[in-house]
């Protein structure tokens, strides 16, 4: 058989059947659940009268909408409520396992499913939800899709699709001190634009990339769709495989063995080819901060906004000026000088375990700037909130002035309470920058959780290598 | 599944790159558990002046009367020029949704971001992809002439401008005639129920973690 690459695996082993002009049908092994994307297809099967194919392959959890303060007197927005009261029902009525929002498990759903094992390598994984692609982190094929693909999923266990390409993006060498998973892909992002991945399965692969912990290169797989591309994939190695020891979806025992060495073959082929390759040196990569309102308008801590001379075209010119109004920053600023009215680490891309820790060494014994006038940290899960708290991360983050909340995606899309107001700027851990996404009028700069921690401190953008 | 064969309609020109998902409807109007009512919030936040919450009276708003939409020689139109990458970031369906129900069945960019343009064929609506200098065409004559139209016929793959000049489109043949015919694809799916559970068999045996139900983890 000619090399394949691991998306080329995964695509063979999950084909149910293929046409001629190869549209097919393939297999999902994993379907997770929010309250946002999936009403509407609950609705469509009750219509349909149809039934989920197989239930035990859903799990669902409300993350969007749920508050990040008190939960004791539940969701006061009757608008929010009634959604997460929804999906609650929706599980109830269709018999899908649901971790409700008291639940310690609750979380965003792409911390919660890694963390319970319910995400595993060789898996197809979906979820009415873009950042999908963070599982892939863990060499299974995973992405996201629209509410009517939410309902084909549950009605049929399958999904029609057409192949993607592979793209492969090998990070050589090794980070500096400081840099991080969050650096290589808005770095990747700043390289390929946010349209370069379209179409394509992107794996990244080399030295940087294995040396990164599980949380890292969910980090990275997590903003695959930010470049274009629907999924991103690392390869199975043993930090994978020591990653699911003991989760509570994860296979235990005999089955343990026989599955581990069968993700073990979840490696792109030596000599496979690749449609598209990219190739970068760890050790170039400064840490990076967005500047403007897509994730590709992005610069490293030691550089400055773009000037209208270096724009190619008109377009590009007319798209600075449109992103440098709404953002209120003049072309040519420096980066490190940007000041900042807030401060959210969180999300989906860096709410871990490994996220708080880092950014909790750069907060140890400070104090939050004056002109901070809100800095929070949202942990990805209840887990990941308890073992912050049991690490004492917690009273780090308080002492410091942040403030320490509940579970969710909070502040990262702004669906719930917290929000920025207009005109505010805000140092995030988050994926998007798009105008309005923390809250109308928001002015958002992505950065890695050491980033964020250390503009918290500084009340603007310092270079955390300088330490 | 909407149908789709032929469509005609007056073009409303975005000039924008990377218009995302975020822009086209906003999050707060994702808290709906419809499929309807999202017309009102389409583009909301270049739209109106003043920030709406869901259950607002939209009509009430202040209107910016600089964005495309609220301009009179735009009103009626159900064709949408856009920019490249058209439809990036979140996965949302409402964003089809939004712009179906505010009228729109045809639109037309030189690239689409892949999660958005696989979600408007599941509602009737058609994204064509154009060259960026048949694009750029298309936005110099829409802006020279007041009222300009397109016709659009899906069957042959054709754009006809109101001169009478013929574009031709490329279209996946599935995607064409789920939309021609308005298949239910989850019917066609269930049709082949018995591949799905002969795979499922084997998989079995191969994955066979993956088939111990979890219960109640």
């Amino acid at each position: 058989m000619a090399a394949q690459t691991l998306y080329d695996k995964l695509w063979q082993q999950h084909l149910v059947s293929e046409q001629e002009d190869g549209t097919a049908l393939l297999y999902i092994d994993r379907h997770l659940l929010h309250e946002v994307t999936s009403p509407q297809a609950f609705e469509g099967l009750r219509l349909a009268n149809r039934k989920p194919w197989r239930l035990e392959t859903n799990l669902a959890v409300p993350d969007h909408n749920v508050p990040t303060t008190d939960r004791s007197r539940g969701i006061s927005d009757p608008v929010s409520r009634l959604q997460v009261e929804t999906l609650d029902k929706n599980c109830a009525d269709f018999g899908i396992t649901e971790i409700p929002m008291n639940d310690i498990r609750q979380g965003i759903v792409h911390v919660m499913g890694p963390e319970q094992g319910a995400t595993l390598p060789g898996m197809t994984i979906v979820c009415g939800d873009s950042h999908t692609s963070t599982h892939g982190a863990f060499g299974a094929l995973a992405h996201g899709i629209g509410t009517s693909e939410v309902e084909h999923v549950l009605a049929t266990q399958c999904l029609i699709q057409k192949k993607m390409k592979n793209m492969r993006i090998k990070v050589d060498g090794q980070l500096a001190v400081g840099v991080t998973a969050k650096d290589i892909i808005l770095a990747v992002i700043g390289e390929l634009g946010t349209a370069g991945g379209t179409g394509y399965a992107i794996e990244f692969d080399g030295e940087a990339i294995h040396t990164l912990s599980m949380e890292g290169r969910m980090t990275l797989c997590n903003m695959a769709i930010e470049a274009g591309a629907r999924a991103g994939l690392v390869s199975v190695d043993e930090i994978t495989i020591e990653y699911l020891r003991d989760r509570p979806y994860a296979p235990q025992g005999e089955v343990w063995e026989q599955a581990v060495s069968y993700w073990r073959t979840l490696v792109s082929d030596e000599n496979c080819e690749f449609d598209k390759e990219i190739v970068l040196d760890a050790g170039t990569i400064a840490p990076q901060v967005t500047w403007g309102t897509s994730p590709e308008m992005v610069a490293p801590i030691d550089g400055a906004i773009p000037t209208y001379e270096q724009m190619q075209t008109d377009a590009e010119r007319k798209s600075l000026q449109r992103a440098l109004e709404y953002m209120s920053l003049a072309p040519g600023t420096r980066v490190n000088s940007i000041p900042l009215d807030k401060v959210f680490i969180g999300s989906c891309t860096n709410s871990r375990i490994e996220d708080l820790r880092q950014a909790a060494r750069w907060v140890a014994g400070n104090k939050i700037a004056e002109n901070i006038k809100l800095a929070m940290v949202v942990p990805g899960s209840g887990l990941v909130k308890a073992q912050a708290e049991k690490e004492g991360l917690d009273k780090v983050f308080k002492e410091a002035g942040f403030e320490w909340r509940e579970p969710g995606c909070s502040m990262c899309l702004a669906m719930n309470a917290d929000r920025l107001a207009p005109g505010e700027r805000c140092a995030s851990t988050s994926n998007r920058n798009f105008e309005g996404r923390q809250g109308q009028g928001g002015r958002t700069h992505l950065v890695s959780p050491a980033m964020a921690a250390a503009a918290a401190i500084a009340g603007h953008f310092v270079d955390v290598r300088e330490a | 599944m909407k149908k789709l064969t032929e469509w005609q309609g007056i073009v409303m020109p975005l000039d924008r790159a990377n218009v995302d998902t975020d822009a086209i409807i906003p999050k707060q109007y994702l808290k709906s558990i419809k499929r309807t009512g999202f017309g009102p919030n389409l583009f909301d936040d270049w739209r109106y002046l003043d920030p709406g919450e869901p259950g607002d009276d939209h009509s009430k708003r202040r209107l910016n009367t600089e964005f495309v939409m609220n301009q009179s020689r735009y009103q009626g139109a159900t064709v949408l020029l856009a920019r490249e990458n058209f439809g990036c970031g979140s996965s949302r369906e409402h964003a089809p949704w939004a712009l179906l129900d505010a009228g729109f069945r045809v639109l037309i960019a030189s690239s689409f971001a892949e999660i958005f343009y696989n979600n408007c064929f599941k509602n009737g609506i058609l994204p064509i992809v154009l060259n960026e200098e048949i694009v750029e065409q298309l936005f110099a004559e829409v802006l020279a002439d007041p009222g300009y139209e397109l016709a659009v016929d899906l069957a042959k793959q054709q754009i006809c401008k109101p001169d009478g000049e013929v574009v031709n489109f490329q279209l996946e043949e599935f995607r064409k005639q789920a939309l021609l015919e308005g298949l239910d694809e989850i019917g066609l799916t269930l049709q082949k129920a018995d591949l799905i559970r002969a795979y499922e068999s084997k998989r079995r045996q191969q994955v066979p973690w993956l088939f111990n139900a979890p219960g109640d983890i």
